[in-house]
């Protein structure tokens, strides 16, 4: 059997005395526990999993075969752009001369870092539009909130209190209001229009002296173009507020358009996404923010600068929103970046969004006649399907996907953007061929023909992977979230397995 | 470009399907004054010639091989494994995406529970989540629970945790303008007992320790928890997770909430990430904790599965009222602190911080020995306070000239420690390297 079965935890295998690495034996001095006093020493010993070094790497070597992944199949994901990390990135990341560097290490002795951080902003800033750039914030949602912090320094330091709204689309990324939110913004949704475009009536509508900002993602979630975007921005800043770039679809503008030619004061970028930064399974990424000079002072700190062919860390910004984490950002995320935009180069990078909008248009048009389009029209770099009517067979969007990955390939982005019902968000990027895509049409058609000749292999599906569908309900109604809970559930009794496993018999849970 | 597989013929044969002249015409929405005319950026490299020029650069840095560095501060060089490395470059770990489809995800899944568990079981807590950006931003996701939990308005921190946290703290609360107080720290590093007690009055919601603080010291915590509780406070500790083998642990101390930095967990430094925020709470706080949680449930079949759960927190759900606004989080560097903490074991925990304890005592009590420069007394782990008569300046510069890095100046983030610096040493010093350091001290 190729994939391991076997779902035993490292805990469920540890033996007592098993070791899984060999620490130095000696000591300077002759008893360093001792040296501190009974109260500040751990009371029972943590009880972590005791294995050798190979049982540890067949556990965790089994367990990686479980997985889909970008180097193993096509991930169709709309926002995501699940494209290829390529392997030079990797190499340079696993240098020593770069990875063994202390943050701290006095500037002198970190140029070449320095160096990597200052060449990225100026690609990012040219390749954007803006005039400034940190690359401090961690990820999409933190390039957010560091986006919206500044918004709040900006107005606050124009005595501007009044503005307390944030306007998202209703087509938005959870992680806009959730910003906004925590900020202590109220939330204003503004609609869609019939071609899946900002409402320009209700924008006008929801725009006053009470507004701070508009988030903005373009090309929207359903992969299209605003193309009303100039008068967009005039408006929102003739209210006086501010335009955000929610970065996450830029993977269809590169070479293209600028965010910072549109209009937008700030943009936070995802390497993580457009720049071919791996997905690590949930991270980490990165989430450059670019600002238009007025918002320039407003910057975290430290940021990069070069003084006399030097490269050094500014700390010194008085009007700083301050620190977003510790130290300088996700420097092995930039660092693979950086030989990204080296790797393509200026003709590389204006093939990028060229194939990926491509790419996009050649499914919908080979896809369309089998499941609706959201907006038939030309689309970016992804676009949306609507699953609706499969409903009357008791099959959603979700159930798809899940029918897609035993025909190899992971699940489009299902019931998102919340504007379409029944939503299967498509992007495929410019790292996937042809044949790939003819493929993957193939396997959508034969899912829309099993829809009617077959509904209930759907429903049940997956049947070719290491699980079924697993019991979400039970796991939110008893959280079993550690090694520790788990034993607790099992000596409580096998009566509750025992109870789910004949409930099992009959509800297809979604 | 040998990333992007479309051929000539392949564009013009898909042009063809989808019924269009040219690939311009798909851009219709796009207003021509926005159009691009031409990206000033550099032309394509090989791979030859780029790997020439990053080493290149790389030897514009001193790293841990270049230098004999006694550096911490809150990024350590620790020893990693030779297997580490080697599982976390499986394309199936690092080039998967978020496990929100669980059949396909099985391996991610159940690496982010043993994580969960290896974290909770480190901690001594009840419940952890899949990870955070780093210790900083754990921090600010904790200050922020506890506010929100005992509906008060201000946290109360000590002056010894670190800077940076104490910074991407303040940042985090002013936006949600909250407020933060800070009480000080005694000539040897220990917390104020007087003045927390002092500053900890009704309004306050949270208290927030780091032990080992910032200063290397290990807090002596006893009947802080008690305090902090009958005020109806939660108490917040930030630890480093390598000491918890040998040092009492944040359950052990009656935390509600224990965060910090899992760098020292096989994560190299990096000039400063990706690291990992660790975040582990207490039981009653499962249902308000910010970031991912993977649980165990069966599936339909009855095997064992694991899925993402308690989703309903989170903001791709929840959208404007999600407990915290985190998407992307640190999933490789979670299962980097995973496999560090299955490869080391039970026994390596504990020998690991008995090995910290031991380089950095000799290396205090030596230091302490020598002409100029005095020591304290309080327990340390792996880093403490050295003083000095001569300026840290000109200290640094003649140890360069030896290839040694003595540590931090600690009057860069503690104007009143003028002629203080940090030294750490970790398990990666060997005694010559600690003798070397010493004799290099009392000739500078």
């Amino acid at each position: 059997m190729l994939i391991d079965s076997d779902s035993k935890l490292s805990f469920e295998k540890s033996r007592p005395g098993r070791k899984g690495t060999r620490l130095p034996k000696d000591r300077c001095l002759k008893d360093p526990l001792k040296l501190l006093p009974d109260s500040l020493r751990r009371r029972t010993p943590a009880p972590l999993p005791e294995l050798t070094e190979p049982e540890a790497v067949r556990h965790f070597v089994n367990l990686s075969k479980k997985n889909f992944s970008i180097d193993t199949h096509f991930y169709p994901l709309g926002s995501c752009s699940m494209k290829y990390n390529p392997k030079v990135n990797e190499w340079a990341a696993g240098l020593e001369s770069f990875s063994l560097v202390h943050p701290l290490q006095p500037e002198e002795g970190a140029q070449g870092w320095l160096r990597i951080f200052y060449e990225l902003e100026n690609y990012l800033k040219e390749i954007t539009g803006m005039d400034r750039f940190t690359l401090q914030p961690a990820a999409g949602a933190q390039g957010e909130l560091c986006g919206m912090m500044m918004v709040r320094a900006f107005h606050a330091s124009r005595g501007e209190v009044k503005r307390k709204k944030v306007l998202v689309p209703d087509s938005s990324h959870g992680t806009n209001p959730a910003t906004a939110a925590l900020l202590g913004y109220e939330v204003v949704q503004i609609q869609s229009n019939k071609r899946g475009r900002v409402d320009l009536e209700d924008l006008q509508k929801c725009l006053d002296d009470k507004t701070a900002c508009l988030m903005l993602t373009n090309p929207n979630t359903l992969g299209l173009f605003e193309n009303d975007i100039l008068k967009i921005t005039e408006m929102v800043h003739k209210a006086g507020a501010l335009l955000y770039y929610d970065g996450a679809n830029f993977n269809a503008l590169l070479g293209i358009a600028r965010p910072g030619d549109m209009g937008f004061d700030i943009v936070h970028l995802n390497l993580h996404k457009t720049f071919s930064t791996p997905h690590g399974g949930g991270g980490p990424g990165s989430g450059p923010v670019g600002v238009k000079k007025k918002l320039e002072a407003f910057l975290p700190v430290p940021l990069v600068e070069k003084k006399g062919g030097k490269f050094f860390l500014k700390e010194d910004q008085p009007q700083t929103i301050g620190r977003l984490k510790s130290f300088q950002g996700q420097a092995g995320m930039i660092l693979r970046a950086f030989v990204y935009i080296r790797t393509l180069g200026l003709s590389g990078l204006n093939q990028v969004s060229e194939d990926a909008v491509l790419n996009a248009n050649y499914l919908k048009e080979k896809l369309k006649k089998a499941f609706p389009v959201a907006v038939d029209e030309p689309c970016m770099h992804e676009f949306v399907l609507s699953a609706q009517f499969a409903e009357a067979k008791g099959i959603h969007a979700l159930d798809i996907g899940k029918r897609l990955l035993d025909y190899g390939f992971h699940a489009p982005t299902v019931h998102f953007p919340l504007v379409v019902p029944d939503a299967l968000m498509i992007e495929p990027t410019e790292t996937e061929s042809k044949e790939t895509l003819d493929r993957f049409c193939e396997a959508m058609l034969q899912i829309r023909r099993e829809i009617d000749s077959n509904p209930e292999v759907i429903k049940r599906a997956p049947h070719s992977l290491p699980i079924r569908r697993p019991d979400e309900v039970l796991a939110a109604r008893r959280p079993i979230l550690t090694y520790r809970d788990w034993l607790r559930e099992n000596s409580d009794s096998d009566r509750h397995y025992e109870a789910a496993l004949q409930s099992k018999a009959e509800a297809i849970p979604h | 470009m040998h990333y992007h597989p479309l051929t000539e013929e392949d564009r013009e044969e898909m042009l063809r399907a989808i019924g269009v002249r040219s690939f311009e015409d798909l851009l219709q929405s796009i207003p021509a004054q926005l159009r691009v005319k031409k990206l000033s950026l550099p032309e394509a490299t090989s791979e030859l010639e780029l790997r020439r020029e990053l080493e290149s650069l790389g030897r514009e840095n001193q790293n841990t091989k270049t230098l004999l560095s006694f550096l911490g501060a809150g990024s350590y060089e620790h020893f990693i494994p030779a297997a580490l490395p080697q599982l976390l470059s499986r394309n199936e770990f690092y080039t998967a995406y978020t496990p929100y489809q669980p059949e396909a995800s099985q391996g991610s899944l159940q690496t982010i529970f043993e994580y969960q568990s290896l974290i909770t079981e480190l901690t001594g807590m009840d419940v952890s989540n899949a990870s955070h950006y780093d210790g900083a931003t754990s921090l600010a996701e904790a200050g922020i629970l506890a506010l929100r939990h005992t509906g008060r308005r201000k946290l109360l921190i000590a002056r010894s945790v670190h800077p940076h946290f104490r910074g991407v703290l303040q940042a985090y609360l002013e936006a949600a303008d909250f407020t933060l107080e800070e009480f000080g720290f005694e000539k040897d590093g220990r917390f104020r007992k007087g003045e927390f007690e002092k500053l900890f009055t009704e309004d306050v919601g949270g208290v927030i320790f780091q032990t080992p603080n910032f200063l290397g010291v290990v807090e002596d915590l006893e009947g802080v928890a008690e305090k902090v509780h009958q005020a109806g406070a939660l108490l917040i500790l930030c630890t480093n997770p390598l000491s918890l083998g040998v040092l009492r642990a944040p359950g052990e101390w009656g935390a509600d909430l224990a965060v910090g930095e899992g760098q020292v967990l096989g994560i190299p430094m990096n000039f400063g990430g990706p690291y990992l925020g660790f975040f582990a709470a207490s039981r009653e706080l499962v249902r308000k904790i910010p970031g991912r949680l993977a649980g165990m449930t069966i599936d339909q079949e009855g095997r064992r599965a694991f899925v993402l759960t308690l989703q309903a927190r989170e903001q791709h759900i929840r959208r404007e009222r999600a407990s915290s606004n985190i998407c992307t989080n640190q999933a490789l560097c979670a299962l980097a602190g995973c496999i560090y903490l299955t490869l080391l074991g039970k026994e390596g925990i504990r020998e690991a911080g008995e090995l910290n304890l031991d380089r950095a005592n000799y290396l205090r009590k030596e230091i302490g020995s020598i002409k100029g420069f005095k020591i304290d007394s309080a327990p340390v782990f792996n880093e403490f306070v050295v003083r000095s008569e001569k300026p840290f300046s000109q200290i640094a510069s003649r140890l360069a000239g030896e290839g040694i890095l003595p540590g931090l100046d600690l009057s860069h983030f503690y104007p009143e420690l003028k002629g203080a610096f940090l030294v750490c040493a970790t398990e990666t010093k060997t005694k010559v390297d600690l003798d070397r350091f010493v004799k290099a001290l009392s000739r500078a």
